[in-house]
């Protein structure tokens, strides 16, 4: 069986600055990826890369068996790629549900559907209680949240989700990982972009670590937080000589 | 929940139709003269306003430059009318038509631009527009067009002796601009307007077609408005660049839908109704030699109540939501 997603020796400059370097990276279908990393590492460029923010200075994206490389955003989410954002964005002036109805409408033109569809989504990420509140009145783990649910509501078959459990109180985070748990177990696949470490490992059946831009490390998560690469790019060559 | 939802809609369709009814009724009481041009110039307003809250409201992006359609609905279906024969009423579609097309156009490069500098396009090009038809020979350059008069006829849709007609019909193009943006909100065009004015970038992530959101509703909103624009033609019967394509008209649009509430249903009628009747006022106590003193008193009462209620008149009736109880 084929990957979901696949990249293919991709390229990202802006400049003279190279944020990707030849990354190639499979995620297949049902898992739970997690990419880590430095800070400065590329993660968010490879992700915005996948979610089709911008299109790779070269290299090629395959999903689901076809190239996606230069399709916009807006069509990747037809085809099955769902994403939230680090920097939570909103529809501020609109209600909860509103918000989810707008994923919703990717999928369908019938607004009674659409509806149903966005009440089924805040059932399952826990925002029931919340559809008729404005979108500027959430905290901001709810915030979070929602991002997740609209983007659910696009029925996607890959969620990307960069960096939803951080800067989350312990409970707030663990709430987020049983969400994510939910997710994969709905048989959507997840590519989880996190940088700590102790809360995306227990959770990904694969971890892919970035450094410098490029691919250091992939594998189980329990051998890749044991691997002196992974430990140096982290904490420097002192710590890595004792590991 | 939902039935809430639905509720609500029904709710206020019911009142616009109570409101619309109650209006169609009012000639009966008011015979003057200056009171029913007001309250017909109150009722276009209000419909032109609608109109403009559907792009720069709903969609987000902010027009100064509606006047351009304003205008081009009065020359296209004077032009019509007085070099061809074509009777107003087609004259009035082919307006709404040229004007979408129009918009359309213009939206393809400019919707490209954010914030300030679309704002800035939108005026740039109808300040364009204004200066063409005022270097227009054949479509009568800054000598306008008068319209002939052949008597009343609904058929030519010009009247002398009553202005019930020209009533009746600028009540209608509310109705019809307010249905309209009844209709659109609640369907996937509406969705996409507000999520696109919220977060583009959000929106383009959840499937949503940014580029092509903004041209639906720009060829929306300018249709809607150059139908606007060939009724104030045959109303008054008389047309130049100025009085159908300055500036003031752009803003006359803006205005009741940002005091009342941009981006709402309610807003724009609600901000014609004070705006409009307002403006005539002023200027009937404190127009005419002096010039300005009117301007001034209506100037200052805008500055009060966008201070008061920066989120427009409409804010007063919404209830604070519950923010339940996650803190």
């Amino acid at each position: 069986m084929s990957a979901l997603l696949e990249t293919r020796g991709v390229w990202q400059r802006f400049g003279g600055l190279v944020a990707n370097s030849d990354v190639s990276i499979s995620v297949g279908r049902g898992e739970i990826v997690g990419l880590i990393g430095p800070n400065g590492a590329g993660k968010s460029t490879l992700f915005n890369l996948i979610a089709g923010v911008l299109p790779p200075t070269q290299g090629s994206i395959l999903f689901d068996g076809e190239a996606v490389t230069k399709l916009p955003a807006a069509e990747r989410c037809r085809r099955g790629i769902g994403r939230t954002f680090q920097v939570v964005k909103s529809f501020e002036t609109m209600t909860v549900i509103d918000n989810v109805i707008v994923g919703a409408l990717v999928r369908t033109t019938v607004m009674r559907e659409a509806r149903r569809k966005a009440h089924e989504v805040l059932e399952f990420t826990g925002l029931a209680a919340r559809a008729h509140v404005l979108a500027s009145d959430l905290v901001p783990a709810e915030k979070r949240r929602l991002e997740v649910a609209r983007a659910l509501a696009t029925e996607p078959k890959l969620l990307l989700l960069d960096e939803v459990l951080t800067g989350l109180t312990p409970t707030e985070a663990q709430t987020g990982v049983a969400l994510v748990r939910k997710v994969r177990d709905a048989g959507i696949t997840v590519l989880m972009v996190e940088h700590v470490m102790e809360i995306v490992m227990p959770l990904v059946d694969r971890a892919i670590v970035l450094d410098l831009g490029k691919v250091l490390v992939e594998g189980k998560p329990a051998d890749v937080v044991r691997d002196p690469k992974v430990i140096k790019a982290y904490l420097g060559d002192r710590h890595a000589v004792g590991a | 929940m939902d039935k809430d939802f639905a509720v609500r809609r029904r709710r206020d369709l019911i009142i616009a139709a109570a409101l619309a009814a109650i209006a169609a009724l009012t000639p009966l009481f008011v015979k003057d003269v200056v009171v029913q041009n007001i309250l017909i110039l109150t009722l276009m307003y209000a419909g032109l306003s609608q109109s403009w809250n559907i792009l720069s409201g709903y969609c987000g992006q902010i027009s100064l430059g509606h006047a351009l359609y304003f205008g081009l609905g009065a020359y296209t279906t004077e032009l019509l009318f007085t070099k061809f024969g074509v009777l107003p009423w087609f004259g009035m579609l082919a307006g709404g038509v040229v004007s979408a097309l129009i918009a359309m156009g213009l939206g393809y490069p400019f919707f490209r631009l954010r914030g300030h500098y679309f704002v800035i396009a939108t005026i740039v090009i109808a300040e364009i527009g204004l200066l063409l038809f005022h270097n227009w020979e054949w479509a009568g350059a800054a000598m306008g067009i008068t319209i002939p008069i052949r008597g009343d006829s609904w058929l030519k849709f010009q009247f002398l002796r009553t202005k019930l007609p020209y009533f009746y019909f600028a009540l209608a193009l509310c109705c019809l601009a307010w249905f309209v943006t009844w209709w659109l909100e609640n369907s996937k065009w509406g969705f996409w307007w507000r999520a696109v004015k919220d977060n583009p970038e959000a929106a383009e992530s959840l499937g949503v077609d940014v580029f092509n959101s903004k041209m639906g509703a720009a060829a929306v909103s300018a249709f809607l408005v150059a139908v606007g624009g060939s009724f104030y033609a045959q109303f008054v019967s008389y047309i130049d660049p100025e009085s159908v394509m300055g500036f003031q008209f752009s803003l006359l649009m803006a205005l009741p839908a940002v005091l009342g509430g941009i981006g709402t249903l309610w807003g724009p009628v609600l901000g014609a109704a004070i705006l409009i009747p307002l403006t005539e006022l002023t200027r009937f106590k404190f127009g005419g030699s002096g010039r300005g003193v009117d301007l001034i008193v209506y100037g200052t009462l805008i500055v009060l109540i966008s201070l008061a209620l920066p989120r427009g008149l409409l804010s007063l009736f919404s209830r604070p939501k519950k923010t339940g109880a996650a803190r």
